[in-house]
């Protein structure tokens, strides 16, 4: 449904994530950028400096000497009222943990975009999720684009998302093969941006003319402050995070919706799902896999088996009880992840196990993990997984040690 | 026939990844030369960076420890405490040096750390694709800076090398090019130096060498080392910046 108050039908333009990126950004109208280059991010920083050198983008662009002042930057900024953004990747974004708390905490709309790579040692530049698998308890909203459309339109969302909840996003793509993959991509008029996307408003700023102290040293019982009022403790702060976080889910479906609505591309869910309707056996994965993935499914259903995906595209917050329904008919869960929490599992499927938990759903649940630092996963890799799997649906979850890769070990 | 030229011992038998007129590859012979001529190879450890220079492992037959982005020179304090016999450096870019790993930098050298930081000059980030780094010119076009480096909104370039010699723990410290025969000499007896400051065991030493990077400067290897003379050395002077070794020169 095109609404005809859109300035126009459509500017298909040939974009690589990077690109997408920035674009998003500049749409957003950001006025403060901070940004330290790295591997693959890279293009992000350079696109945006030439938007605002340019004159294109009315913004400051400070190239700070690392990630964890580039979030520093981000988080004062954002504190005096300014629309923020930064990208990174890898490295950059562990160098940024303890800002990233800082942002949070400090409830700031700061929106960054992750360009997912994996983290030394070993070095290594190529695609995995670990980074910001890592980051998932710092209190950011994280988005995960399936490809290049996705990543501007997250961005843009993002904002609206981060405003409303003052809970920063983290808008996760993968390194390459989105960064660094040129794919069509729709970009919205300026005009159209904005009726989505009006001017931040912050609720709360620093301004010498009403004197306020942000960040204070917070014991662990409220405590009444130098005006005597009650304030907070440490824990009340955390509560409020935690129910931030647990409510935005109606807000990031609610600004999904409004964007399709405007844009013709609805993000109405908080994953997407494929030929889920009777499928018996569901592939989950995350971010471009979820794309081979599909592909799979091609091939799985030709054999004559009932297979869909489901796509998570918000993993913070957790989309629990929107999963359920989704996963009801499921016999066989299969879950791909392209990061390992050590000692455990793939993160997304302990995510998968822990909603299915009490709302009996008996699917037997397999967990793959797949293409950590650019590892190359054809769909026909997860086709066979799937197939090695399919003997769970009679005999139930297998006698081995959780999680399987596929990989020469 | 005497032969009077040869491969360095030191350096392995592969051929280098750099770009044709990068300095990297001046620089790595230079040190295997000397780490070979002052006997220093059962004790040389190294520190490569991230950057193009990542794969310096892959050159240097010596043992090499990786370390993250910036912590060069703490990475380097580690192994050196632990292990005094060593001779310990830092091979470093100026994206590394100058701007993630500022702190360590300052920080090791004020400690008087035993080690030795070489350090590679070429004014942009060179791996990530010649963005504009601290010590990028004023005025320099970078993939960052496309109309030139701002100085009123994009700061000044950054002499590290002078701010490190106002740290009393620093007591070698010397700017040198790679872009002429005789700078490339004066390099070698440059960092001839730091080792030796190193094993006097009298403090930190940093070396910074100016070098060429035609791919992201967007010149030819003539035209970078021209660069080098022409406008570089004028932001970064050539010489001894600071000397408290109380030696004579090495050679």
């Amino acid at each position: 449904m095109i609404n005809k108050k859109l300035d126009r039908k459509a500017d298909i333009q040939i974009l690589d994530g990077n690109h997408a990126a920035a674009l998003g950004a500049k749409l957003s109208r950001v006025q403060v950028i901070a940004a330290y280059p790295i591997t693959p991010q890279s293009p992000v920083t350079e696109s945006l400096s030439e938007f605002v050198e340019g004159g294109d983008l009315h913004a400051e662009y400070i190239a700070v000497e690392s990630e964890h002042s580039a979030m520093a930057v981000c988080t004062s900024a954002s504190l005096v009222g300014a629309r923020t953004f930064t990208a990174t990747s890898s490295h950059g974004l562990a160098y940024m943990h303890e800002m990233l708390h800082w942002v949070a905490g400090t409830r700031l709309p700061v929106v960054l975009a992750c360009v997912n790579r994996a983290i030394g040692a070993p070095w290594n530049v190529q695609n995995d999720q670990q980074d910001s698998i890592s980051q998932r308890d710092t209190g950011w909203i994280q988005i995960y684009a399936r490809n290049n459309q996705e990543i501007l339109d997250s961005v843009i969302q993002a904002y609206k998302i981060a405003e409303s909840v003052y809970v920063p996003v983290m808008v996760c793509y993968d390194g390459y093969i989105l960064s660094h993959t040129e794919m069509p991509v729709d970009v919205p008029s300026q005009g159209d941006v904005d009726r989505f996307l009006p001017p931040y408003k912050p609720h709360a700023i620093l301004d010498p003319a009403n004197p306020r102290n942000y960040n204070l040293v917070t014991l662990a019982n409220p405590r009444v402050n130098a005006d005597g009022i009650l304030c907070h403790g440490y824990m009340e702060i955390r509560y409020l995070l935690q129910e931030a976080l647990q409510k935005s889910r109606e807000t990031i479906i609610n600004v999904g919706q409004e964007f399709g609505k405007l844009f013709a591309r609805s993000y109405a869910n908080m994953f997407w799902e494929d030929r889920l309707d009777d499928a018996e056996i569901v592939i989950v994965a995350m971010g471009s896999l979820a794309m081979e993935a599909t592909v799979a499914v091609d091939m799985l259903r030709e054999e004559g088996h009932r297979v869909g995906v489901l796509s998570l595209r918000v993993f913070r917050p957790f989309p629990k009880d929107y999963l359920i329904e989704a996963l009801s008919k499921a016999r066989l869960i299969v879950v791909f992840d392209k990061n390992i929490s050590y000692g455990s599992e793939g993160a997304t499927c302990s995510e998968i196990k822990s909603a299915l938990y009490g709302n009996r759903i008996n699917a037997v649940i397999r967990n793959f993990i797949v293409g950590l630092g650019g590892r190359d996963v054809k769909a026909r890799e997860i086709a066979d997984a799937v197939r090695k799997s399919l003997p769970s649906l009679e005999e139930g979850g297998p006698n081995i040690e959780y999680p399987e890769w596929i990989c020469h070990m | 026939m005497r032969k009077v030229y040869t491969r360095p011992r030191l350096l392995k038998k592969v051929p280098f990844h750099y770009c044709p007129g990068c300095g990297h590859s001046i620089i790595h012979r230079l040190m295997t030369e000397l780490i070979d001529e002052m006997h220093l190879e059962d004790r040389i450890i190294g520190i490569p960076p991230p950057g193009c220079s990542v794969f310096a492992y892959h050159y240097f037959d010596v043992d090499m420890a990786e370390s993250a982005h910036g912590r060069g020179a703490a990475v380097a304090t580690g192994i050196k405490r632990a292990f005094p016999e060593a001779i310990v450096f830092t091979y470093q870019g100026d994206g590394d040096l100058a701007a993630i790993g500022t702190a360590e930098t300052i920080h090791a050298a004020n400690r008087g750390e035993r080690i030795t930081a070489i350090f590679i000059n070429n004014a942009v980030y060179g791996m990530t694709g010649g963005q504009m780094a601290p010590t990028t010119l004023s005025q320099q076009v970078t993939t960052t800076t496309p109309y030139g480096r701002d100085t009123g909104i994009e700061g000044y370039p950054i002499k590290m090398s002078e701010i490190v010699a106002l740290v009393k723990g620093a007591v070698y410290i010397e700017r040198t090019a790679v872009n002429s025969p005789a700078n490339i000499r004066k390099t070698k007896k440059a960092i001839r130096k730091g080792f030796q400051a190193q094993i006097d065991n009298l403090g930190f030493s940093l070396i910074e060498i100016l070098s060429p990077c035609p791919t992201n400067w967007r010149m030819n290897p003539l035209e970078s080392w021209q660069w080098i003379d022409n406008e570089m050395i004028k932001e970064f002077p050539l010489g001894v910046i600071k000397d408290i070794t109380g030696k004579t020169d090495a050679d």
